[in-house]
């Protein structure tokens, strides 16, 4: 058999077309089951059912509101600015859907013209293409509220915002973790050493995947961060003056972001595509398709196959919607942060662990090179061993003080206060 | 079926931190998650388990004959606290006295059943069934023939020795 050779003039131009049209579908069918998840995940929670009517197990019913959505009138308020109105959903959405073109989603597929790369585009500089572009949503969501002229929509825009400049820093502090060891910003280079260290990064990097699923929570402003919606206080935050249409492309940017996000943490933290065991190893080094090293360093050939990519592809798909499912979980878990508690947990908790823990990465890796210990298993170890601790440390500090107080529990403390104090209880207490 | 109280057990002061909530609280749900409790009725295909003592619509018995069982001795419509019965009486050629309208405005009816436990001779019934939607106001008046042609099961009374109907 002669050397995998990447895909490449016209049959190039054509897979990349294929690629580009199928990742866009599969995003937003995955964008319009997750609101049919979200209702269905939400009512199991609740003991309820969910809805079930439209279509077997209601399966249906993302068409059905899409349907709705485009049928229903599409308000605009008389002293809004039209043209920044209109523009908010577009910037919002259009974000949320390209940065998946980054992400890796299985094995190269060989064909008879060459391997295909399973990712859109594979670009040099991945994360932080992801973190420019995904950056650019929150224009959406400002504007939208500005334009609105409402002070509710105004202030879940000015939310969004803050929120987004808070918490984008935790979040590149976390992925700085990732690309010191990885030693790259691509993608696919993320994956490769995923796969050579023999450990996925939420192991030897547990306290960057802690710090980066909180910020990506912030980011995609899901509960227990939907400061800019907050349904309680600001009506309906930045789209409180959107119908139709319009107002649908709000959630499916949330959605998409979700996608998003959750496929960058299956990337980042859990290995991609990858599967354990080294049968499914694939990269691209000077040319070849190789699947490791020797031990005297030349070169193992990879062996691609249409079955190890659609392997792979599941085992891909399964991370991402494990993360989506978590996604849905905490938001019908847990209550809204007041806007001082998310500041202080942006600025005062995870930017400062960050940053440590990016020095405590830096160190050890330095350590560790220096002592000439070679990228694998032991390497690996080390690291998890040293996160593993960190991120006791952290959850012990977090832990630390911060008390619930239910209206009973303070009820009886304060009795117990004043037991002590040797003063008697009163009538009423 | 009675009501049971839940007591929900309060955390302890300084015993429970955000962390440790968050993450019972995430238990939680997932356990309700993945055994969500059946409580939900799926109605128009799942019949609703009325109680024997369910007061609904409202029902006339009939002789075998077919006439009403109703002798217009006028007790209902005075016993009702809503005001709902109208009833004039007739006498037929035996002397027998009968209903000639009699009517039931199940809008202004409370379903209070007082009607059933006054009749002296269980002719008018309160019924277990809910089901009496209409397009119209006037079509919720209902006339003799209508309440004759009700033929859902009918209301047990109270039975002091059997409190609960079981």
């Amino acid at each position: 058999m002669d050397a995998l050779q990447p895909v490449s003039g016209i049959a190039g131009f054509i897979a990349s077309v294929a690629k580009v049209v199928l990742v866009f579908a599969g995003v937003m069918l995955t964008v319009a089951y997750m609101t049919l998840a979200e209702r269905r995940v939400s009512a199991w929670i609740q003991d309820r059912i969910g809805p079930n009517r439209v279509g077997p197990f209601g399966l249906l019913q993302p068409i059905a509101d899409g349907l709705k959505n485009l049928l229903k009138e599409e308000t605009l308020p008389a002293k809004s600015s039209k043209l920044f109105f209109l523009m908010g959903p577009m910037i919002a959405l259009m974000p949320a859907l390209v940065t998946f073109a980054v992400i890796p989603f299985a094995a190269p597929l060989p064909t008879h013209w060459g391997v295909v790369d399973m990712v859109v585009a594979d670009v040099p500089i991945g994360i932080l293409y992801i973190l420019a572009i995904t950056s650019l949503g929150v224009y959406g969501l400002v504007l939208g509220g500005w334009a609105s002229n409402n002070k509710y929509a105004l202030l879940g825009g000015m939310r969004a915002s803050a929120q987004m400049v808070s918490y984008e820093v935790a979040l590149g502090l976390s992925v700085v973790a990732v690309l010191i060891l990885a030693g790259n910003v691509t993608l696919t280079q993320v994956v490769w050493q995923q796969q050579q260290l023999h450990f996925w990064f939420a192991f030897p990097l547990s306290l960057a995947f802690i710090l980066f699923l909180a910020s990506a929570y912030a980011e995609t402003n899901r509960l227990p961060f939907d400061m800019p919606e907050a349904e309680s206080e600001l009506v309906a935050g930045y789209h409180t003056e959107y119908s139709g249409m319009k107002y649908a492309m709000f959630p499916m940017a949330e959605y998409a972001n979700m996608v998003t996000s959750s496929a960058l943490m299956a990337t980042l933290f859990l290995g991609g595509w990858d599967l354990p065991g080294s049968w499914d190893n694939m990269f691209w080094y000077h040319g070849q398709l190789i699947s490791g090293f020797a031990a005297n360093g030349s070169v193992i050939l990879a062996h691609p196959a249409l079955w190890k990519t659609l392997l792979t592809f599941v085992a891909f798909a399964i991370k991402t919607a494990f993360f989506l499912v978590v996604y849905i979980w905490v938001r019908w878990t847990l209550p809204r942060f007041r806007y001082d508690q998310v500041m202080a947990l942006g600025w005062k908790v995870l930017l400062p662990t960050g940053l440590g823990y990016v020095m405590l990465i830096a160190g050890a890796t330095l350590v560790l090179d220096q002592l000439g210990l070679p990228w694998g298993f032991t390497y690996g170890l080390i690291l998890t061993v040293l996160s593993g601790l960190a991120t006791a440390g952290f959850l012990v500090f977090l832990d630390r003080g911060h008390t619930i107080f239910g209206a009973a529990a303070a009820r009886d403390q304060k009795t117990i206060v004043r037991h002590r104090a040797g003063v008697p209880a009163q009538a009423g207490d | 079926m009675t009501i049971s109280v839940k007591m929900m057990r309060r955390p302890e002061p300084e015993k429970n931190s955000y962390l440790r909530a968050t993450l019972s609280g995430m238990a939680l749900t997932f356990r309700h998650l993945v055994n969500p409790a059946k409580v939900t009725l799926q109605y128009p295909e799942e019949e609703a388990d009325l109680h024997a003592r369910w007061r609904g619509t409202h029902r006339m018995e009939v002789h075998a004959d077919g006439r009403p069982k109703c002798v217009a001795c006028g007790l209902c419509p005075t016993v009702c606290p809503a005001n709902c019965i109208r009833l004039v009486g007739g006498e037929d050629d035996q002397g027998n006295r009968y209903p000639v309208v009699y009517e039931i405005d199940e809008f202004r009816c409370i379903f209070c059943g007082m009607c059933q436990e006054v009749c002296p001779v269980e002719a008018i019934h309160v019924g277990r069934h809910f089901e009496n939607a209409e397009y119209t106001r006037d079509r919720f008046v209902y006339d003799l023939d209508r309440l004759m042609e009700q033929d859902h099961p009918t209301t047990l009374l109270w039975d002091p020795s059997d409190p609960r109907s079981e």
